[in-house]
């Protein structure tokens, strides 16, 4: 069984001007799980998720102290290639955010930016992707048309598609079901589930039944800081802190 | 009590009915205006062309209207002008405009910005003459000395002045429309790797492609109306336009006769037919703007 650390927080502190959005985050991420970020808005489990693949950076007056590694590699070393990391942490977003182009166009974007060329290769690379995003069949006859004229679940699964194109290593999804229907978001957990096999995958949710469903470890953030964090199983049937227990049970959040 | 109250409502209603036959009365002066122009010009323009003769009058190269003995009225050399100065203008506004609108919209630190967007505010405002007069006093004796020309009035002078008068056109509409595409376009594109810069032409360029294109369009039509500034700089004499050679435009060539034509003759009404021809240019582009904003709306 390999469950070797892809990627490792250790005294991670994160402040957006003066105020502290994480406090002292040690975390070791598993390879090829899924691993849950849960807690109630405001706890920071997005902001975390965010710092894994620099997407703060945009934010302006976002300091970060201590230290976040992907493969051993500093994720905030100056040295760091940030399109690099970008590439090789791939990232879906709360809301669907299909480009206004075709379908085709849409998946490779992201190739075309990292220089490929070859129509014959774009081809594979779109077919791949949507294929792996569980999406070909329903859009095999459609790339050249808009992407804007997908359901909305079907534009989720097209963007995991384009964000699977690029070739990550990781996969991070912010709330990527939120905004969808039970059909829709069924849909994407069973393909959460296809992914592990070949990525590692981080979701943020504010569903504790997804959290529970899909993830193979899960941390609970209350306020900036990692209450706790473990098997999934073991977080929601024997809960250390009891602040986590309050959160799952629903008494607050 | 109760009268009292009705008969407040009969006022307000009234009030409400007189605004509404006033703002109803606004609306249509606004379109008998356009009409009335509209019909102003073909009734005055078309008996000059009648006279002429259409071909004549828009593919004859020789304009001659003072010529006693053998007077042309041949207005391709203004068409061609106003053309190649649109043209022109547009080559050299556009690029740089549109670049400053994505600077300003993305690249920008905010109070560059700030000091930039009311500069180009203020070029809007700037009266024409004032190009005008800032072109024939620097531009034109500059232009002279580099070709080391007789006079630097010239068609290449019109054109920069142009180019820089279409500039805040351009730059506004263009940066609204890259303003107005959403983040999480661009947020995609970052998060597959793409540099900010890549994300910018690639994505928000291409989404905010049709305003863009109105910007353009805007420009085009603010290049192909615009007299004063360049009847200053071009030089106005009837060529053929050369890049270096004293030329005249559809607008100038009214504006420079319309003064000492007199009433009825041939050389006055072939002056309304030239508004004409410029008019409908200009509905040509003012249609054109339309079906961009109108793609951009969807």
């Amino acid at each position: 069984m390999n469950t070797q650390t892809i990627l490792q927080a250790r005294d991670l502190d994160l402040f957006y001007g003066e105020n502290q959005a994480l406090k002292a985050i040690n975390m070791e991420i598993p390879q090829r799980r899924i691993t849950a970020l849960i807690g109630p808005s405001g706890c920071g489990k997005s902001t975390f998720l965010r710092t894994i693949n620099r997407m703060n950076d945009l934010i302006p007056g976002v300091s970060v102290r201590g230290q976040l590694t992907y493969r051993g590699e500093d994720i905030y070393s100056p040295e760091i290639d940030v399109t690099w990391l970008r590439k090789k942490i791939g990232m879906v977003f709360q809301k669907a955010n299909p480009f206004p182009m075709s379908i085709y166009d849409n998946i490779a974007y992201g190739p075309r930016i990292h220089g490929v060329r070859k129509k014959a290769e774009l081809d594979r690379i779109v077919e791949e992707s949507l294929r792996g995003a569980a999406l070909w069949d329903e859009v095999k006859d459609r790339l050249k048309k808009s992407a804007l004229g997908l359901s909305g679940g079907q534009q989720q699964r097209m963007c995991i598609a384009r964000a699977l194109a690029v070739q990550p290593d990781v996969l991070l999804m912010d709330e990527s079901t939120s905004a969808l229907d039970p059909g829709s978001t069924m849909r994407i957990e069973e393909l959460m589930s296809q992914l592990k096999e070949r990525y590692t995958v981080v979701i943020v949710t504010h569903n504790m039944q997804q959290a529970v469903r899909v993830s193979d470890h899960c941390a609970f953030f209350l306020l900036g800081e990692l209450v706790e964090y473990g098997p999934t199983q073991q977080l929601f049937s024997q809960p250390k802190d009891k602040r986590t227990e309050d959160y799952i049970t629903g008494r607050f959040g | 009590m109760e009268s009292e109250t009705k008969r407040k409502g009969t006022l307000k209603e009234m009030i409400e009915l007189l605004m509404r036959v006033i703002f109803t009365a606004c609306g249509f002066i606004a379109i008998a205006f356009v009409l009335l122009i509209t019909v102003y010009l073909i009734i005055s323009g078309l008996p000059a062309i009648r006279e002429i003769g259409l071909v004549d009058f828009l593919f004859g190269t020789r304009w001659a209207s003072t010529d006693k003995t053998n007077p042309a009225y041949g207005i391709l050399p203004f068409i061609l002008t106003s053309i190649y100065g649109t043209a022109g203008a547009i080559l050299i506004g556009v690029p740089i405009g549109f670049m400053a609108a994505v600077f300003l919209s993305k690249v920008a630190p905010p109070k560059a910005a700030a000091v930039i967007r009311p500069a180009v505010d203020l070029l809007a405002g700037i009266p024409s003459v004032v190009y005008g007069l800032v072109g024939m006093m620097v531009l034109v004796p500059w232009l002279k000395d580099i070709f080391d020309l007789k006079a630097g009035d010239s068609l290449l002078a019109a054109i920069l002045v142009l180019a820089v008068m279409i500039l805040p056109s351009i730059i506004s509409v263009s940066e609204t429309a890259l303003k107005a595409v959403p983040k999480e376009y661009e947020e995609a594109s970052l998060a597959l790797g793409a540099t900010p810069l890549e994300t910018y032409f690639k994505v928000s360029v291409h989404a905010a492609r049709s305003g863009i294109a109105a910007s353009v369009v805007l420009g085009v039509g603010r290049a192909i109306g615009e007299a004063m500034a360049i009847l200053m700089v071009a030089g106005n004499s009837p060529n053929m336009p050369g890049l270096l050679r004293s030329v005249k435009f559809l607008t100038t060539a009214i504006a420079s006769e319309m003064s000492y034509s007199s009433v009825g003759s041939l050389q006055r009404n072939a002056l309304y037919s030239i508004g004409l021809v410029l008019f409908l240019f200009i509905m040509f582009i003012n249609v054109m703007l339309n079906l961009f904003l109108k793609k951009d709306k969807e």
